[in-house]
């Protein structure tokens, strides 16, 4: 039976970025999700005893953070949707179609495809764990944060043929990992 | 002779330059005549064009999955007020 052992100093290399894109798809603002991952460590930090070692560290932090995120849609709904209640259904016994719209507004029709979203963003993350440190980081910068080649040189410190080849190698590797299922 | 010579190896191109093109192609950074010397290989080499395909279809992937993750800045500040709260709890 696997133990696994905790490292905070460790969190926010290895799964801020996992994290974020977990929570921006169900949050949608940037800032939330920033907010509600760094709350997320932060209880990790605290309930560091509570840990039995079952479960990795990713699962374990994204269960606080799934909780996290069910805590802030309570919130909003319960701030939001009162005062929206209050503006726009003015008798008491609307307050039901309001709830029945809310909920188709959640997306049924969508629900399906956030799922498989989801579900690729995910495949795409472990796929992007078997790069080496510095492809990824080429991979992310280029690719999901489209920042210039030029930017990315200088911030990392290479050349543009150096960046190309990484690049490369990090969209080859990534293609085979994605190819069984995805691509 | 040497005219023609010279004309065909400034159009024939490698299967790793053709990658090279085909992976900047995807950040649309590959030049006209990178792109004329690409389509000139993709007519008969048959590793380009299964490259090209697999090359467009993680393209395609990444975009459909809108996947995403933070800017530097981002996760310094993460960084930063993280360790505050590590350095409270390793004294407490």
């Amino acid at each position: 039976m696997s133990n696994h052992q905790l490292n905070p100093n460790n969190w926010i290399d290895l799964y801020s970025d996992y994290l974020f894109n977990y929570t921006i798809t169900r949050v949608n603002d940037r800032e939330i999700a920033k907010d509600l991952i760094q709350d997320t460590f932060v209880a990790g930090l605290k309930s560091m005893k509570n840990f039995k070692g079952e479960a990795n560290e990713r699962t374990w932090l994204i269960s606080i953070l799934k909780r996290k995120i069910i805590d802030y849609y309570r919130k909003i709904n319960s701030n939001k949707g009162k005062a929206e209640v209050r503006m726009t259904y003015v008798n008491d016994d609307q307050e039901g179609d309001w709830l029945e719209e809310r909920a188709e507004d959640d997306g049924q029709l969508n629900a399906e495809e956030t799922i498989e979203n989801s579900e690729l963003g995910d495949a795409i993350y472990n796929c992007m764990d078997k790069l080496s440190e510095k492809q990824a980081t080429v991979f992310k910068m280029k690719t999901i944060l489209g920042y210039e080649t030029e930017t990315i040189c200088n911030e990392l410190g290479i050349t543009a043929s150096n960046l190309w080849v990484i690049l490369h190698r990090a969209r080859t590797q990534l293609a085979e990992c994605l190819e069984k299922k995805w691509l | 002779m040497e005219e023609i010579s010279k004309r065909k190896s400034l159009l024939f191109i490698s299967c790793e330059e053709a990658f090279h093109i085909c992976d900047k192609k995807q950040y649309g950074e590959a030049s006209f005549w990178e792109m004329l010397k690409l389509n000139l290989r993709l007519i008969w080499c048959n590793m380009t064009k299964n490259y090209v395909k697999k090359n467009n279809q993680l393209t395609n992937t990444i975009k459909t999955s809108k996947v995403e993750c933070l800017h530097k800045s981002e996760r310094e500040v993460l960084v930063e007020r993280f360790n505050e709260h590590l350095k409270n709890e390793m004294q407490s």
